[in-house]
């Protein structure tokens, strides 16, 4: 059995007078691949903003490998080891799609305003090395001729994987990606399920936060189950997927119809 | 592709330095007595090219901070006074307070004031900036209106050191060594522009940079760039850090060149200028800065001596008038100014050519085709 790599404790999010998220505690084994689940509000991506810093937690704690994250920003988690996607694509549409994914090397390099300023050789090396690494990472989700288009001129499908070779460019050792699958195509998405096996044969945990349940259960070792902030079920996709609980939770919604197969 | 771009910014350093040096040269040999306001037909003169290269220093910085890093800044004179109130103040000590003698007024002591000046301004910006700069839009905007007209109103208190509000006179000229002065304007034309050119290459290496890639991220999506490993506090410090030492550089040189410092040319106004410049040239490249201080004041200038030609009426309410139309129609037609507009069209004049040249193509291969079967 793997150690757990990534542990949060009763984390607890509250806006005002609404809790997003409520005492979820929940463990990721190293190199898992752990769906995250729910109808829409239950806090999903509320709770991704809590691990990777994006906001400030009102109580409990997450572990990473042991360290406590709290109350550190949201850079120092990246450079860390933890990396996310957004559900609405977050790319610099300022930038071409390569240096999209240099941005991520940002934290794996170091030379500082002086050095850029005076173009001192130093910089000059590290530019280089930070172009090879990022074409590396757009090879590796296919998109390596389209190094020199602007980042925004590429279809919905490509601008999430640009949006993913940034994040691994990063070296994380967990990997968050928020509805990954969302407006991709059935090609698009097993492409996407290729992606996902091949970044955890990479020795990389991956959370993913999901709605497409057929797409769920064909990647994902385990599953949590969310609802209205706090955590109703854990376990198998088999186990969750016969959970009275999770039933009643989606009772109502489209996707209920994966839960009786 | 980013190896084009980087070979247009040398192609245009250089033909940017070029031309600099060709108009200076006129300035300097008079050939056939002409002068340099006479190829602009008396519109332009080396006074006005002189005040273009001192704003265009400034402008770089303020296009680093507000096109690149995308924070906005309404108070970008008051770091222009910073740097024209610290060379005028030191380079005029030992004439205003008998101290210093033989130091404050070598050749070399206003040269150390400008650098001390930049540093004092660049320790300011710090110090202001990383409180200021958790605000976002128009709190920052507001914040750093706010700055500016403080650094305004200091500069008209305590006549004693600034000269109140009639200001300080007396501002040495510069010069290099001690018999080689930097005046008239012929010469300090090439200083200016030599320090301006200098800031340009700087910025552009800068914005080629990861330093440059942190800002535009920084610019399109702060989350983003947080959780892709950006530290996105540091580095907006750092870009307001950069424009203020530029914008200090810039008010050492104004003060050498009208030899006075008062708190009238760094007033919200002149803030407000810099900005419209800033927008009139375009915030997206660095080259907007020349552009768009070159193009403002050209326009200035043009209305200035021609609207009674044109239009047949005189004062400065009718220049004010045409001046604002004549920025609403631009900013309509390119909103994200001259420099982008200019290259979109440029770009679509060069891909309709190359259609109309592929059609023109197609056409004549057809017509041989169906002539030969």
């Amino acid at each position: 059995m793997n150690e757990a790599i990534l542990k949060t404790v009763d984390l607890r999010k509250e806006f005002g007078g609404v809790v997003a998220v409520m005492d979820v505690s929940f463990e990721a084994e190293k190199e898992e691949i752990l769906a995250i689940i729910g109808p829409n509000g239950a806090g999903k991506t509320t709770l991704f903003n809590l691990i990777s810093g994006v906001h400030s937690l009102t109580g409990g704690e997450v572990y990473f490998k042991g360290q406590r994250l709290n109350g550190l920003k949201p850079h120092i988690i990246a450079s860390l080891g933890i990396a996310r996607t957004f559900q609405n694509v977050q790319l610099f549409g300022n930038m071409t799609v390569l240096e999209n994914v240099m941005v991520g090397r940002h934290h794996r390099s170091s030379y500082g305003l002086l050095a850029a300023a005076l173009r001192l050789p130093r910089a000059w090396a590290e530019e280089q090395e930070i172009m090879a690494k990022a074409r590396e990472y757009l090879s590796m989700v296919g998109l390596a001729g389209r190094a020199d288009l602007n980042a925004l001129s590429l279809p919905f499908g490509q601008q999430r994987m640009l949006e993913i070779a940034r994040a691994m460019a990063t070296e994380p050792e967990i990997l968050l990606l928020d509805e990954p699958g969302a407006g991709l195509n059935r090609l698009e998405k097993e492409e996407l399920t290729r992606l996902i096996e091949q970044i955890r044969q990479g020795s990389v945990t991956v959370l993913l936060v999901e709605h497409d349940m057929e797409f769920v259960m064909g990647i994902a070792d385990r599953i949590i189950v969310l609802d209205y902030g706090e955590k109703i079920a854990e376990g198998t996709p088999a186990e969750v997927q016969n959970n009275p609980r999770v039933i009643a939770a989606y009772l109502g919604e489209e996707d209920v119809a994966f839960l009786r197969p | 592709m980013k190896n084009l771009r980087q070979h247009l910014n040398v192609i245009g350093v250089v033909v940017l330095t070029v031309v600099i040096v060709a108009l200076g040269a006129v300035e300097v040999f008079r050939p056939l007595g002409i002068r340099f306001s006479d190829l602009t037909g008396r519109i332009v003169t080396m006074d006005t090219m002189i005040r273009i290269g001192i704003l265009t220093i400034v402008l770089v910085g303020l296009n680093l901070l507000m096109g690149y890093a995308g924070q906005i800044s309404l108070g970008q004179a008051g770091f222009y006074a910073l740097g024209a109130y610290a060379s005028g103040i030191l380079s005029t000590l030992a004439v205003r307070y008998k101290i210093l003698i033989g130091i404050a007024d070598s050749w070399w002591w206003p040269w150390l004031s400008i650098i001390a000046g930049m540093v004092v301004t660049g320790v300011f910006a710090y110090l202001v900036g990383k409180p200021i700069l958790r605000l976002k839009g128009n709190y920052l905007a507001m914040a750093t209106l706010g700055l500016g007209v403080i650094i305004y109103i200091l500069g008209g208190q305590f006549p004693e050191i600034t000269g109140g509000y009639d200001g300080l006179t007396g501002v040495p000229r510069l010069s290099i060594g001690s018999s080689f002065t930097l005046w008239p304007m012929e010469r300090y034309y090439f200083l200016v522009w030599g320090v301006a050119i200098v800031v340009i290459i700087v910025a552009l290496n800068i914005v080629n940079s990861r330093i440059g890639r942190a800002l535009r991220a920084i610019h399109t999506s702060e989350v983003a760039a947080n959780t892709s490993g950006v530290d996105t506090d540091s580095y907006k410090v750092q870009a307001l850090v950069v424009s203020a030492m530029f914008a200090s550089l810039a008010g050492s040189l104004y003060a050498h060149f009208q030899s006075a410092v008062s708190p009238n040319p760094f007033s919200f106004r002149a803030s407000v200028e810099l900005v419209v410049m800033a927008a009139v040239g375009g915030l997206s490249s660095i080259w907007g800065a020349p552009f768009g201080v070159g193009i403002i004041f050209v326009i200035r200038d043009l209305i200035r001596s021609r609207l009674e030609d044109i239009f047949h009426v005189r004062g400065g309410e009718y220049e004010l008038i045409i001046y604002g139309l004549i920025l609403v129609v631009i900013m309509i037609f390119m909103p994200e100014g001259l420099t982008t507009g200019l290259t979109k069209a440029l770009r679509r004049t060069g891909r309709r050519t190359v259609q109309q040249l592929s059609r023109a193509g197609a056409a004549t291969s057809d017509s041989s085709r169906t002539s030969a079967s």
